[in-house]
């Protein structure tokens, strides 16, 4: 038997479905899912339901760490709107984003040829910023344009720009080995 | 006059009653047993008032083993047999091994995990990891005076699965019932952070013996969250006695040495490390069986040169750990230290000096890891009914499987929270494919041959078709232990296969029972008389949980299903206190079927009330918009 796991994320933790999101009220919500279906709760029980608190604390998990990062959840919401962002697939974007990228990705090889971990930092502070430029923009046409195709684009623009922050981590690493 | 009754030592508690639990740190040099007595974590002593066991097995030519300082002692004189920090060894094969060819031991290459020829026959790690398990179980049960309902056992929080899934076999080896296997820095924030009411990011820092771990935890009303954690399950305080070790074969020009002039040397450097934790010089002097003397004076300075690089190496994993949990040393209010080896007043200072405040030892950092085991431990027993803290840990590294060209393909990745699943789907490369192999990996590199293997398995029986059209979708399941299970469906056709995969060192059950029985202290007829008792214990348990969940919500069940329950019931109680064995097996397993959809109504109804417990406005204000 597994749980009803019919509700939406947004109807688990009892808050409104958007992309601005109480980040407090979500974390206290968690939590208080978490303490009654916590396996430690469930340690001296019965394999049956030994099992479903698994599957309800996995369950309170996925849907906390969804609604929690802004890529996954801008993701998540326009799911509910039946809108995929074919992120594998749609690589098409703004000339001057891409053109913007390419110079990132430049940057990052020269910091890294150059032994410059200074450099790197600051890559990886400038793109902290495009990044909450994007998800301004996500609040925007989610909450309230409702401009989903738009809104899709924007999360494959984040979704790059996690990859370089990604690249740029790596590359950090690497030095300091 | 009514007579009282009074119950066998750990059978059938009834809810109130304090239920034996323990805590147990089982370390790379040293291991220790703790529990919660009174209200206080306090660790066990052995009958000479000896808190820490040394983890040391001596095998003897009738197939007995010493365990401890019994062993420890004759650790030079039969070094073949006599195996030390065994945990280096656990879910490892021989080439996972540094060193290897210069330690004393017999290694035996077997498929997953290395195992070690000795006078007594050939042991796995789990088998040597169960002899000071044992010894440790029964420490607690002797003074306790009961049997114990379960243990936690700590292991460091980089252990990956493969190592992981080796200490629970040992512990179930060693006749114990695992409650939890907890990461050792957050066992460690556990008895710290409650200790000290303490909120915020904090740092522990775990040097052991044999394994480092950095953990970044926040700890706020009572939820311990680790954010990230990073180490090096090949790196410890061992490392420091091989460096000072070299540098006694250098300095005095020694040439290659045997077992015992080698075991010798690396326990006089172990001590000279040791007393450099309070003085500024060590003197090592030692005569070999070879002719050869030493005598040697080892400087703090030169100490902390030629060890430098190992302190470096800790400073790597703490650095990756931080940038994961998005921080920065600023950010981090307070660094626990835990571990033996933390002792080293160079370890100190680097620490210190990264984080750039004084480390936090005002816990024995021997201890801290077992006497927070003890607390989980007190708290998973069931002997705390009110809910006062919730353990949040993570997996240490990335979860994959291979895709075409021998690449990982990460399904789930470290620092994600557990229990945690993650499904993927995969199809066929070729028209009329019938089968697909998998091959389960761990670890942060792009390469296969980069990561660690966990297990291979097939999924036979799919309906040919052309190439690209099956959807195999597999599903990654890591538990509260840390411990993944893997399951693969085929579901085009509607038809669906499933399997389920245990990594392939683990121990099955049955391999497990044949290592028990095959142990002298566990005859046949012991095993019958074992598995009757832990089947009356069981029962008596689940008619008490069940009891207790009648009482509270009865109300959720109508008369038909009540009716049922109690029929089940009646039928186990009946058996229950018999000796028929499978009787008793059948009937429990009848009223934990009969009770999963009561157990999951009130799993719903707990989730409901933890929500609407709080304010209702928001709860409206969610279904309004």
């Amino acid at each position: 038997m597994t749980p009803d796991f019919h509700k939406n994320y947004f109807e688990l933790f009892g808050l409104p479905p958007g992309f601005r999101i109480d980040m407090a009220l979500l974390d206290g919500k968690y939590r208080d899912i978490q303490s009654q279906v916590h396996p430690d709760r469930f340690a001296h029980a019965d394999e049956a339901q030994k099992r479903l608190s698994m599957q309800w604390a996995t369950f309170a998990n996925e849907a906390y760490q969804t609604l929690k990062q802004p890529l996954s959840r801008a993701r998540y919401l326009l799911q509910m709107h039946g809108v995929d962002t074919a992120e594998e697939s749609n690589t098409a974007m703004p000339p001057a984003f891409l053109m913007q990228q390419m110079e990132w990705r430049e940057g990052i090889m020269e910091a890294r040829a150059a032994d410059d971990i200074a450099a790197l930092e600051h890559l990886a502070a400038k793109l902290r910023a495009e990044r909450r430029g994007l998800e301004e923009r996500l609040e925007k046409l989610l909450d309230g344009a409702k401009d989903y195709p738009a809104a899709a684009e924007t999360v494959r623009m984040l979704k790059f720009i996690e990859k370089l922050g990604e690249e740029i981590n790596l590359a950090i690493e690497a030095l300091e080995s | 006059m009514a007579l009282l009754q009074i119950a066998e030592p750990g059978l059938s508690a009834a809810p109130h009653q304090h239920r034996l639990a323990v805590g147990i740190d089982l370390g790379t040099t040293n291991s220790l047993v703790a529990t919660v007595r009174s209200g206080m974590s306090t660790v066990l002593h052995d009958e000479d008032g000896r808190a820490l066991l040394p983890s040391v097995v001596r095998y003897l030519p009738d197939g007995f083993a010493e365990v401890g300082y019994a062993a420890q002692a004759k650790q030079s004189v039969d070094p073949h047999n006599t195996i030390v920090s065994v945990k280096r060894f656990m879910g490892r094969g021989v080439k996972d091994i540094p060193d290897a060819e210069r330690m004393p031991y017999h290694f035996v290459d077997a498929p997953g995990m290395v195992q070690l020829k000795t006078v007594a026959g050939v042991k796995s790690p789990v088998e040597v990891s169960a002899e000071i398990l044992k010894v440790l179980r029964e420490r607690a049960e002797h003074s306790l005076g009961g049997e114990l309902v379960g243990a936690v056992i700590t292991v460091p929080a980089y252990f990956d699965d493969a190592q992981r899934q080796a200490t629970k076999d040992a512990a179930r080896l060693a006749g114990l019932n695992v409650l939890r296997l907890l990461n050792e820095p957050t066992a460690a924030a556990v008895a710290y952070g409650l200790d000290n009411a303490a909120e915020g990011v904090y740092a522990v820092y775990d040097l052991g013996g044999g394994t480092f771990d950095i953990s970044i935890l926040r700890l706020s009303k009572g939820v311990f969250e680790v954010l990230a954690t990073n180490g090096d399950s090949a790196l410890g305080g061992d490392d420091f006695d091989q460096r000072v070790f070299c540098w006694i074969l250098e300095q005095a020009k020694l040439p290659p040495l045997g077992p015992h002039d080698s075991r010798t040397l690396l326990t006089k450097a172990r001590e000279a490390k040791e007393w450099l934790t309070e003085q500024p010089e060590a003197t090592i002097t030692a005569m070999l069986d070879c002719g050869m003397s030493v005598e040697l004076t080892l400087t703090s300075e030169t100490f902390t040169e030629i060890t430098q690089h190992l302190v470096s190496k800790t400073l790597q994993p703490t650095r990756k750990a931080l940038r994961d949990a998005g921080l920065g040393p600023e950010d981090v209010k307070g660094v626990v230290m835990v571990g033996g080896s933390t002792r080293m007043p160079n370890v100190q200072k680097a620490v210190g000096g990264f984080f750039g405040q004084e480390p936090l030892n005002n816990l024995d950092p021997d201890k801290v890891v077992a006497l927070g085991a003890a607390i989980q431990a007190n708290v998973l027993a069931g002997n705390r009914a009110d809910d006062d803290w919730l353990l949040l840990d993570v997996i240490p590294l990335s979860l994959g499987i291979e895709t075409m060209g021998g690449l990982v393909e990460k399904i789930i990745p470290r620092n994600s929270t557990i229990p945690v699943a993650r499904a993927q789907e995969f199809t066929t490369f070729k028209d009329g494919q019938t089968a697909m192999s998998f091959h389960v990996v761990q670890g942060e590199r792009e390469l296969v041959a980069e990561c660690r293997s966990l297990a291979k398995f097939e999924l036979r029986g799919i309906p040919p078709m052309v190439a690209g059209a099956a959807r195999v979708r597999v599903t990654f399941q890591v538990d509260a232990d840390g411990l993944l299970s893997v399951t693969a469906r085929e579901k085009s056709t509607g038809a669906e296969t499933t399997v389920t995969v245990k990594p392939s060192y683990g121990l099955s059950d049955e391999e497990i029972t044949r290592m028990l029985t095959e142990s002298r202290e566990h005859a046949v007829d012991d095993m019958a008389a074992r598995m009757l008792r832990e089947n009356q214990v069981e029962a008596n348990r689940l008619l008490d949980a069940v009891q207790a969940a009648l009482d509270e919500d009865g109300a959720l069940l109508d008369d038909k299903e009540r009716a049922a329950i109690d029929e089940l019931m009646g039928r186990l109680r009946a058996v229950a206190g018999g000796g028929d064995s499978p009787a008793i097996k059948q009937a429990l397993e009848a009223l934990n079927r009969g009770t999963e959809f009561f157990a999951a109504r009130r799993m719903d109804q707990s989730v409901r009330r933890a929500l609407s417990g709080h304010k209702l406005s928001e709860l409206e204000m969610g279904e309004e918009s």
